[in-house]
């Protein structure tokens, strides 16, 4: 099921849970805030381009139907020209994961629309992973901590959710590029006491 | 195809002047008609390039220029391809001239630009790519330059420093350009020592946005050689291609490229069948070629160019610029006006801009900056949402 809006529970973290979660993410503070009862709901920056499933969470695709073509976002869909006629695209969820085709920064804010999540702006750094299955690529905000040093051509890459900004009672979520096999932590650095790590994510992280 | 002459050329000069941009198009209509020696009530066919930041879509340029050289009743079209504009709307005169529907037509194309990134209009704007990149992503057009470059570095082993001799390049060549916004000559040094906007993109990469404004008076062969115009500089092909399904490059405003699961990639890219399209109604190809001016948003994508136009194979292009072969004075001078680096971007008048410098580099006006014996030049550029952009020119 393609849960597309409205509140989702926050259920990170929870005892025994196998999902990984980025260590630098801001998400995880939505988790931390939701342990000690200071819970926002989560809505996501903009409806319909991705399903709002903290574990699993997928980009929502259009593909022709019968065909391996594949279009996102959906909604603003091009076509594919060896289909003649009109075409009602299905709607599918796109592979979680990829690998990195390029990647930059954004060193100052973005303008507007773009709204800083954090202040003060830290830059923000960008990957553009192809799916394999679907072989398009994708643009998406890396989640924070990650620099370019961290990335190559090709760095297995996995779709998360993570806040983009805040207001007083709202979240508002985006997908975010996480590189899967997570850099080893650096002494005193990047690794957040909130966060517990499964035994599955330093299986992985080896 | 059948050529056109082009007769006269005008460029009101890039800076930051702040003033109305129907001032600097009809500026730089003056200019090209008094070259061409055309009266403007002969002119049977305005083609305005049309900019989306000065009011009402540029006022709906082609009538804004004409009413202020007051209107004289001829035909009319206002053409917006953002960077690709002023091709666009060259190839609508074209289509003009040799339909034999009007022997003269004036081209014209001008902005004002705001300091900064160039932004989506306001509002909330979900179904409109351009506004949910800045949004979701980030994602600004130095964002894609940043990509760009990044993977010439991972595929190609391209250096900061190469990029910085393309800026390097280019302001030497802006240097004798009275027309250029920065006329600075700057160092390999200079340009690292600039902060980075988009990794692994320096400040001093990547252009900046300008006033400025630029038109060209397009004419017949016929009409040209009547008027006195007894050799002029031609138009031997125009290219406004758009690409071919699957597009796998990521490329602004879009958030995921083409899917090649269904359809293999096309074994010529966008930018390449760019230059394919001109290369093919002129007869000739990249040997040709004596000079070129390219959109060099960023200096890496300069680099592109080269590539995308034939001027070397893929991976090569660094070469090209360490041997300085793309300097004035190497075997195929690029961006001898500056480039956009030396004149940032003023979006409907910067196609326009490149075919008047290639004008004065094939008539030998050039100056300083004249590169030697140049019969065949060629721009190129692209405008977003997918639009090209080149014009063969040859004398």
């Amino acid at each position: 099921m393609l849960t597309v809006t409205g509140t989702v529970a926050c259920r990170c973290l929870g005892s025994g849970s196998r999902i990984r979660i980025p260590r630098w993410s801001s998400g995880t503070r939505a988790a931390a805030r939701e342990r000690v009862g200071v819970s926002k709901t989560q809505v996501p920056a903009v409806e319909g381009l991705f399903t709002m499933d903290n574990e699993m969470p997928h980009l929502i695709g259009g593909k022709v139907p019968g065909r391996e073509s594949y279009f996102f976002p959906k909604h603003l869909a091009g076509g594919d020209p060896a289909v003649s006629g009109p075409v009602e695209l299905e709607t599918v969820k796109l592979s979680r994961n990829g690998y990195v085709w390029s990647y930059t920064t954004s060193h100052y804010p973005p303008p507007p629309p773009f709204i800083v999540g954090t202040e003060p702006y830290r830059p923000i750094t960008i990957a553009a992973v192809k799916l394999p299955r679907e072989q398009l690529v994708v643009l998406g905000q890396c989640v924070l901590g990650v620099t370019p040093d961290d990335l190559e051509i090709g760095t297995e890459m996995e779709l998360v959710l993570d806040t983009l900004y805040s207001d007083d009672e709202h979240d508002y979520m985006v997908w975010k590029w996480s590189p899967v096999n997570l850099p080893a932590p650096q002494t005193g650095a990047g690794i957040r006491s909130d966060i517990e790590t499964t035994t599955d994510q330093v299986t992985r992280r080896l | 195809m059948d050529e056109i002459a082009i007769i006269g050329v005008g460029m009101h000069p890039w800076g930051k002047w702040g003033r109305n941009f129907v001032e600097y198009g009809t500026s730089a209509a003056h200019e090209a008609l008094a070259e061409a020696g055309v009266d403007w009530t002969d002119v049977g066919f305005v083609s305005g390039a049309v900019t989306v930041r000065c009011g009402y879509p540029g006022y709906v340029a082609g009538s804004s220029f004409a009413r202020a050289l007051g209107f004289n009743g001829s035909q009319v079209a206002s053409t917006y391809a953002a960077c690709a504009s002023g091709a666009s709307a060259m190839q609508v005169a074209r289509g003009q001239i040799l339909s034999g529907a009007t022997d003269v037509a004036l081209v014209v194309g001008a902005d004002t630009t705001p300091k900064g990134f160039l932004a989506p209009n306001e509002g909330e704007r979900p179904d409109d790519m351009d506004w949910l990149r800045f949004r979701l992503v980030g994602a600004t057009n130095p964002v894609y330059f940043g990509l760009n470059a990044r993977r010439r570095m991972d595929l190609y082993g391209a250096t900061q420093e190469d990029f910085a001799r393309v800026k390097v390049k280019n302001s030497r060549h802006s240097v004798h350009n009275r027309r250029a916004r920065f006329t600075k000559e700057y160092s390999i040094d200079d340009v690292l020592n600039s902060p980075i906007v988009s990794d692994p993109l320096h400040l001093l990469d990547i252009c900046t946005t300008s006033d400025g404004g630029a038109a060209v008076v397009l004419a017949s062969m016929d009409y040209a050689r009547a008027s006195g115009h007894c050799d002029p500089v031609r138009v031997a092909g125009i290219s406004t291609v758009l690409p071919t399904y699957p597009d796998t490059v990521i490329d602004l405003p879009y958030l995921a490229t083409d899917s090649a699961a269904a359809t293999a990639e096309p074994e010529r890219g966008f930018k390449q069948s760019i230059g394919d399209q001109v290369y093919s109604e002129a007869g000739l190809g990249p040997d040709d070629i004596d000079v070129a001016e390219v959109y060099d948003l960023s200096s890496a994508l300069e680099l592109d160019w080269y590539e995308q136009l034939g001027f070397c194979s893929e991976g090569e292009a660094e070469g090209l610029v360490r041997d300085a072969v793309t300097a004035i004075g190497g075997r195929l001078p690029v961006n001898p006006s500056g480039g956009l680096g030396a004149f940032g971007e003023a979006v409907p008048a910067q196609a326009l801009a490149q075919v008047c410098e290639l004008t004065w580099q094939l008539r030998g006006q050039a100056g300083e900056r004249q590169v030697h014996n140049a019969r065949v030049g060629i721009s190129a550029n692209q405008g977003l949402f997918g639009h090209g952009s080149s014009v063969l020119v040859r004398r």
